[in-house]
């Protein structure tokens, strides 16, 4: 390790994660939390009882259910009965590795990366590992945390390592601040629209500048979690005294005078000046509007203001087709504007938006208003501690009395697993993170955007400028 | 996992940018305990219509690429979901080498595990593979893991670059989690002085 060379907050984790180094620069990289749920761990469980190992460190590993789970009533039990083997698989596996486990019923049960910050299990300076790609979210605590295929989950449980080589750093820097109506959801689809799908691959992506600074703890979760959808292996933010007041008291956090050893450590935490980034990006914070995705990536991303762009003004004849294909699944003509567009379905919820913050924002949109008529409206907070919280504050009245559903935890429509999906042809104002083909359901249309913006899209009818809510 | 040497097979077209892994293998097809018999699934919404029956125009419904070994893809393959079911599905199927100009890393990490190789190449060098691959089955790929090369139907050969380790562990199919568990006792080493060094990592105990 480099000593006395500025160093980068990625570096700076990675160095003090290194177990051993191969001979080709190959790491073996000590993983801190392993975070596991019901759809990536049966494979990985299997081939650990296969090989007959054990869980090198059932404390360091959390398990809970969240894919594939209702959220109706949950009393009666599981209907689907393939979720119900995946459930059951999970409980079974907990039990006989020791893995400490959060049941569907517990009110601490919600989505992996919801709970994770939530109950103070992600902090910074860790490495944090999970058998899905949103793992991303805990880079807002200052973590490294990257999402892994089943194999890398059978070697953290066996190991409580993986072979990885070091990324490359890219630093996205957003200078000033958003403006009213512009959230963190906003500035992270700018982002990607800015640099693409793959303007990530291979790099951690830090983001950092006074807009970043600025955000809550929410808002960073939201553009750390979409690090992925811009191809990088891990979005970071440096913790500060807001990452330090936003941990301090929660359950697994360290306490007392552990909790003041913690953060003099973690204040050593932060990129040096002068740090080298093997690529940098810069935006204004304050030119970034509220956004909505019109295609089946991403990166097709526009202003709220904008219109359908026409596959004719691309020159490459594959990116026009591609193109075309898009406007053709999402059944838009070139040059409509995106405030006409009618919708079927909203969805607020997802580990990208469905914290209290989220919820507090919808329902200061909604607060007064009606669902519009033919509009079927979700919301599915990220855990059953949201949605406690949300109930104390009364903003599950504000979403009832509006029209809105008000659902038990999970990550529900994001991915269609359980039985909250689109039908084919339906589009949806969607708060999540992916708006690939089929994602919410065969045949389903999905437009990213923020809360806010989501809520003004349920009582418009169709997608609307969430400023002219004011 | 099974060694990969050299292949010699029928290669795929596939000319689309940013294939997600959702288009791989939608997540409804996820319920399932198993690594085995995803292969039915793979493509599912580009190889079936909304009846089931096969799409006709699809690449991989057409002969010779219903027994194709090879992909050749566009750029960022394999984008999205950290999903191991991709490359398990493609497996399933029969593929065991996808080429494209680049991956995205959770799938490009995920195919080694499973003794597929993926190779990225330039852009240019792929648009030829991609007309290789258009002339169907007389015009099979070889590719020849321990060379580095792939040998076109024209006689010429492309060489490529991958990872010394991850070619090692391939080439001999190893597992990497035998590899790792020769250092454990480094493990155990880090572990103990992680518990002096930073003992404020409190263990997970759920009341």
């Amino acid at each position: 390790m480099a000593e006395g060379k500025p160093r980068t907050l990625f570096d700076k984790i990675w160095d003090r994660h290194v177990v051993d180094r191969l001979p080709d620069g190959t790491c073996i990289l000590y993983i801190d939390r392993h975070l596991v749920h019901e759809v990536t761990s049966p494979q990985a469980f299997e081939g650990l009882r296969l090989a007959g190992r054990p869980v090198r460190r059932p404390e360091a590993t959390i398990a809970v259910v969240d894919h594939n789970v209702p959220t109706s009533d949950r009393r009666a039990g599981i209907a689907e009965p393939e979720s119900r083997l995946q459930v059951e698989t999970l409980e079974r596996n907990v039990a006989a590795f020791g893995v400490p486990y959060i049941p569907l019923l517990d009110a601490r049960q919600g989505i992996v990366h919801i709970i994770g910050p939530e109950l103070g299990l992600s902090l910074p300076g860790m490495t944090i590992v999970c058998g899905d790609s949103h793992t991303s979210t805990h880079g807002a605590m200052g973590a490294l945390a990257f999402g892994i295929g089943t194999s890398e989950v059978e070697h953290v449980l066996a190991t409580q390592t993986l072979l990885q080589k070091p990324a490359r750093n890219m630093l996205v820097e957003v200078g000033g601040r958003l403006a009213p109506g512009v959230t963190a959801k906003d500035l992270i689809l700018a982002i990607i629209g800015r640099i693409g799908t793959a303007g990530g691959t291979g790099h951690v992506i830090e983001y950092a500048g006074e807009a970043i600074r600025a955000l809550d703890m929410a808002g960073r979760m939201s553009v750390c979690n979409m690090s992925i959808e811009a191809g990088a292996r891990a979005g970071l933010i440096a913790p500060d005294e807001t990452t330090f007041a936003y941990i301090e008291g929660r359950p697994h956090a360290p306490q007392g005078a552990a909790f003041a050893q913690a953060v003099a450590e973690w204040r050593t935490l932060p990129s040096d000046p002068g740090a080298a980034y093997d690529r940098v990006v810069r935006l204004d914070g304050a030119e970034v509007v509220p956004m909505v995705t019109w295609g089946t990536s991403p990166e097709a991303v526009l202003p709220i203001t904008g219109v359908v762009p026409d596959p004719a003004s691309l020159a490459d004849p594959e990116q026009r087709a591609q193109r075309a294909r898009m406007l053709d699944y999402m059944g838009l003509t070139p040059g409509q504007k995106l405030t006409d567009l009618a919708i079927d379905v909203v969805f607020i919820g997802s580990c990208t938006n469905s914290r209290i913050e989220d919820i507090r924002a919808a329902a200061a949109v909604v607060r007064g208003r009606r669902v519009a008529p033919g509009v079927r409206a979700l919301v599915v907070p990220g855990s059953g501690l949201v949605r406690q919280q949300a109930e104390a504050e009364g903003l599950d009245r504000v979403l009832l009395e509006a029209g809105f559903e008000w659902r038990e935890p999970g990550c529900s429509m994001c991915l269609g697993m359980n039985p909250d999906k689109l039908t084919p042809g339906q589009r949806c104002a969607s708060t999540s993170n992916r708006n690939f083909e089929g994602r919410q359901g065969p045949g389903g249309r999905t437009h990213l955007l923020s809360p806010a913006m989501a809520a003004a899209a349920a009582v418009s009818g169709h997608l609307a400028d969430v400023r002219e809510f004011a | 996992m099974d060694a990969f040497t050299s292949l010699t097979g029928i290669a795929a077209p596939l000319p689309l940018a940013n294939i997600d892994t959702d288009k791989i293998i939608p997540a409804r097809f996820l319920k399932t305990i198993k690594r085995s018999g995803l292969g039915v699934h793979l493509f599912d919404t580009l190889r079936f219509r909304p009846d089931g029956s096969e799409n006709p125009d699809f690449v991989l419904n057409r002969e010779p690429y219903r027994h194709a070994e090879i992909l050749i893809a566009g750029e960022n393959f394999g984008c999205g979901s950290s999903r191991e079911h991709a490359p398990w599905a493609l497996l399933d199927f029969g593929i065991r080498c996808v080429i494209a100009p680049s991956f995205a890393d959770i799938f490009h990490t995920n195919c080694f595990k499973n003794g597929i190789l993926p190779i990225a190449l330039p852009a240019d060098i792929c648009a030829l593979l991609m007309a290789d691959a258009r002339l169907g089955g007389n015009a099979r790929l070889s590719v020849d893991l321990e060379r580095q090369v792939i040998l076109r139907p024209n006689g010429e050969s492309v060489p490529f670059e991958i990872d010394p380790f991850r070619r090692h562990l391939l080439l001999h199919g190893l597992d990497d989690i035998g590899q790792t568990m020769q250092h454990a006792q480094h493990i155990e080493a880090f572990e103990q002085r992680r518990r002096t060094a930073e003992p404020w990592f409190p263990s997970i105990v759920i009341g």
